[in-house]
């Protein structure tokens, strides 16, 4: 092991990470696009699929998670190797979640070795903590994932992608179908640069004149009577938080937002699908219909609460890389301005992407430090629990990166004074705001001298975290394993931490 | 807040209120009283800073068992005021003999302060005696027991707790001690809270007591001075200034003459919005 720029340990053969920005001394590497299909071939069934496209011993099958908690196809494909009795398999899911538990058999087994993926929560996780994969565990970002795809450091053999829609040429759209949930764009570049791609749908249609996915690059198309469950595809009608804390929070970060001078026209914004998130964008709507104001676009994970934004005239334009409800995937069908996108598009850092236009981002942490730098891949415990997502690509590209999050959960303090694992680095977290008092970065000078003569309880995170420790007492510091399990993967490709095995 | 509830504790003085009332009544089952004591006592005691907001402790009324064990367990130089539910003058009396007997008993540095709840009818009829009595240092109209002593439907408009509140305005402002409403009990309806908190503080109460954290912001924003307030006062006090120095004691501002009333009622304002960090 070495250690990388931010003192983490990194394995010897991985490049370390630099900084956030030392992509920008490399030049964007891309292999060949896949061959292209005039037409397309039918499949029986999971079991053709295999036959068809000799899926054997170590290859690597790619997966979305668009259908995510009511995903049917990756555990599918999952039984399948099972059935066959397949070995040393390298699974690349954009994110795994808990319905995803027939991976862990298949990982104690040795069937499924190596895991690439940018979120995992649940069984899967769990497994993994504990040390059962036998390969190699990457935590790629949503940016990152693109980026290693089109560069060939992850060589997709098959594709296996739901698609709720799909017509005769094999184009394919996930804003109609029975099991329609909104924007593709995690799909895009395994359809794109996958040796083989399978369009695995339920909703078979002669011809379809909006799509995401151009049939040119489909190979296969498998007709299956379900690709998900509807309830567990879209997570219902987001809602704002209620919780006065969280409410609290909100209040104060829509309150610095305008302070620093960024809610104004023009105005780009993401926010994630919490309460507590959405309690920002509504504070921040309640702004800017005050005082007339129009922003440009807000992007990411879209919901209800931003396409109601869209049709109220306070944004132009919606860029969507994944619906988080029914109400936005209905919204991509009625909006025109509500705009699908593919992962490289919202968050490749080598290419032009949506998130380095954002003036401001809001997230979460599980933990933070007081470097700034964010935890939200484990728990303190070390335990996988989550991943990046578009974390560190949305706060490396945001004009302004605001991390909200209660000073105290579960009576544990959320700063330390080094996260556990390290998912977004703090030269890339501006602002923090939690209950009990704002932290901004010393590192922007800019945004101190804005709110200099501000009322808001503005202290230093050394601050805060001595006011945590006042109210929980200092925690015990937790031994941890040695043993690797896993890497983060920055969205440059770089390893910003190791992820340690669990008891 | 509920007294046996940790997590609500932990988080009292984060919601930027006046004060906040920790319940030992209602909110409290019968079988945890005892441990919303502790739990009350011993948060207040663990607390290492002083907190920002006046500390209440609204304990069982005196027709109870309950209100020796909550005053013996939680009066403490961390608390300030005791809230008496249906509090009445000869409760009131005694509530004070109890008090000073602790107070000497334990050593306390300060005088704990009482906050009568009005929530009967002969307590209306008390109530310009209620004011005068020692430790009264604020008046809470409770309206759900009220509507109950006088049998009449508790309503959102308020009209069957109108005479009661001008009781209470009046008697308040006349002994210069806080006045303050009945808690609005819809915590989904945020305009009805605005316009409830509008109304009453045209009539003169000071304040509002919340029964959901999430109300105190609407709470706040209607009786903290306006900016529009604040911005006449500070400029009644620049020409007061300016008249001083002249040597004048009465003088004109757009027109107008301000004499001592008027300069009271600005640097009222004035004194409140430096209180809420508006200045």
């Amino acid at each position: 092991m070495m250690k990388n720029s931010l003192m983490r340990n990194v394995p010897e053969n991985y490049n370390p990470y630099v900084s956030s920005d030392d992509y920008k001394s490399k030049k964007r590497v891309l292999i060949d696009k896949k061959a292209t299909n005039s037409t397309v071939e039918y499949l029986e069934s999971y079991s053709d699929l295999f036959d068809k496209l000799n899926i054997t011993d170590g290859m690597t099958l790619s997966f979305h998670h668009h259908l995510r908690n009511g995903d049917f196809v990756f555990n599918a494909v999952c039984q399948e190797i099972k059935n066959r009795g397949l070995k040393n398999m390298k699974l690349a899911p954009s994110s795994i979640f808990p319905n995803n538990q027939c991976l862990v058999e298949l990982i104690e087994s040795g069937a499924v070795t190596d895991i690439y993926t940018d979120y995992a929560n649940g069984p899967v996780a769990e497994c993994i903590s504990k040390g059962k994969l036998k390969g190699e565990f990457l935590m790629h970002t949503h940016g990152g994932r693109p980026m290693v795809i089109e560069s060939g450091a992850i060589k997709i053999d098959v594709a296996i992608l739901g698609v709720p829609t799909v017509d005769k040429k094999g184009n394919g759209t996930g804003k109609i179908g029975k099991s329609a949930c909104g924007s593709l764009g995690y799909a895009e570049s395994d359809v794109t640069y996958a040796k083989k791609v399978v369009f695995v749908t339920d909703n078979l249609v002669d011809t379809l004149d909006d799509y995401q996915l151009d049939g040119k690059y489909c190979d296969y198309v498998l007709k299956v009577d379900a690709i998900g469950d509807p309830n567990g595809i879209v997570s219902g009608t987001t809602k704002i938080t209620k919780d006065p804390v969280g409410l609290k929070i909100a209040r104060m970060t829509a309150k610095l937002l305008d302070e620093f001078g960024v809610i104004k026209d023009g105005v780009s914004m993401q926010t994630g699908a919490g309460g507590t998130s959405l309690a920002v964008a509504h504070y921040v709507k309640n702004i800017m219909q005050e005082r007339g104001i129009k922003g440009s676009f807000a992007s990411g994970g879209i919901t209800g609460y931003f396409t109601d934004m869209l049709e109220e005239g306070l944004f132009e334009e919606l860029y969507d890389v994944q619906c988080f409800d029914l109400k936005a995937v209905q919204s991509t069908l009625k909006n025109t301005t509500h705009h699908v996108m593919s992962g490289s598009r919202y968050a490749n850092c080598f290419d032009d992407n949506v998130v380095d236009k954002l003036d401001f981002v809001i997230l979460g942490a599980t933990e933070i430090d007081t470097s700034f730098n964010v935890n939200v891949t484990t728990d303190s415990h070390g335990k996988i629990m989550g991943g990046s997502g578009g974390h560190s690509d949305t706060a490396h590209g945001a004009n302004i990166t605001v991390i909200t999050t209660n000073l105290i959960k579960s009576h544990m303090p959320i700063i330390k004074e080094s996260v556990t694992t390290v998912t977004t680095p703090g030269a890339d977290v501006d602002v923090l705001v939690t209950e009990r008092g704002i932290a901004i970065n010393p590192l922007r000078t800019d945004l101190i001298e804005k709110v200099k003569d501000s009322k808001l309880p503005i202290v230093t995170i050394e601050k805060l975290l001595e006011t945590a420790h006042e109210i929980t007492g200092v925690p015990q510091k937790i031994e941890r394993s040695k043993e690797a399990v896993g890497y983060v993967v920055y969205r440059d490709g770089t390893v910003i931490d190791t992820i340690y095995k669990i008891d | 807040m509920p007294g046996n509830n940790p997590a609500m504790l932990q988080n009292s003085d984060i919601f930027e209120a006046d004060a906040v009332i920790y319940d030992l009544e209602d909110a409290v089952a019968v079988t945890q009283k005892d441990s919303a004591r502790i739990l009350i006592s011993q948060f207040l005691k663990s607390s290492k800073k002083p907190f920002p907001m006046e500390i209440v402790v609204r304990i069982n009324g005196l027709d109870t068992d309950y209100y020796m064990d909550d005053l013996n367990m939680v009066v403490s130089d961390k608390i300030d005021t005791i809230m008496l539910p249906k509090a009445r003058v000869e409760t009131l009396i005694e509530l004070d003999k109890i008090l000073s007997r602790i107070e000497e008993e334990k050593h306390l540095t300060k005088k704990i302060g009482v906050i009568p709840i009005i929530e009967l009818a002969i307590s209306v009829l008390e109530i310009n005696q209620i004011v005068t009595l020692p430790r009264v240092n604020g008046v809470l109209l409770g309206a759900e027991d009220l509507s109950s002593d006088l049998e009449v439907a508790r309503t959102k408009k308020g009209d069957e707790i109108l005479h009661p509140r001008m009781c209470i305005a009046v008697a308040c402002a006349a002994y210069k001690i806080d006045s303050i409403d009945t808690p609005f009990t819809d915590t989904n309806d945020d305009i009805g809270l605005k316009e409830d908190c509008r109304f009453v503080s045209s009539i003169g109460f000071t304040s509002k007591a919340a029964i959901h954290p999430n109300q105190v912001p609407t709470i706040n924003e209607i009786f903290v001075p306006s900016r529009k307030n604040i911005e006449w006062a500070l400029r009644v006090e620049a020409a007061a200034k300016l008249a001083d120095e002249k040597g004048l004691g009465v003088f004109s501002l757009d027109g107008k003459m301000v004499d001592k009333p008027v300069m009271d009622r600005a640097n009222k304002i004035l004194k409140k919005a430096r209180n809420y960090n508006l200045i």
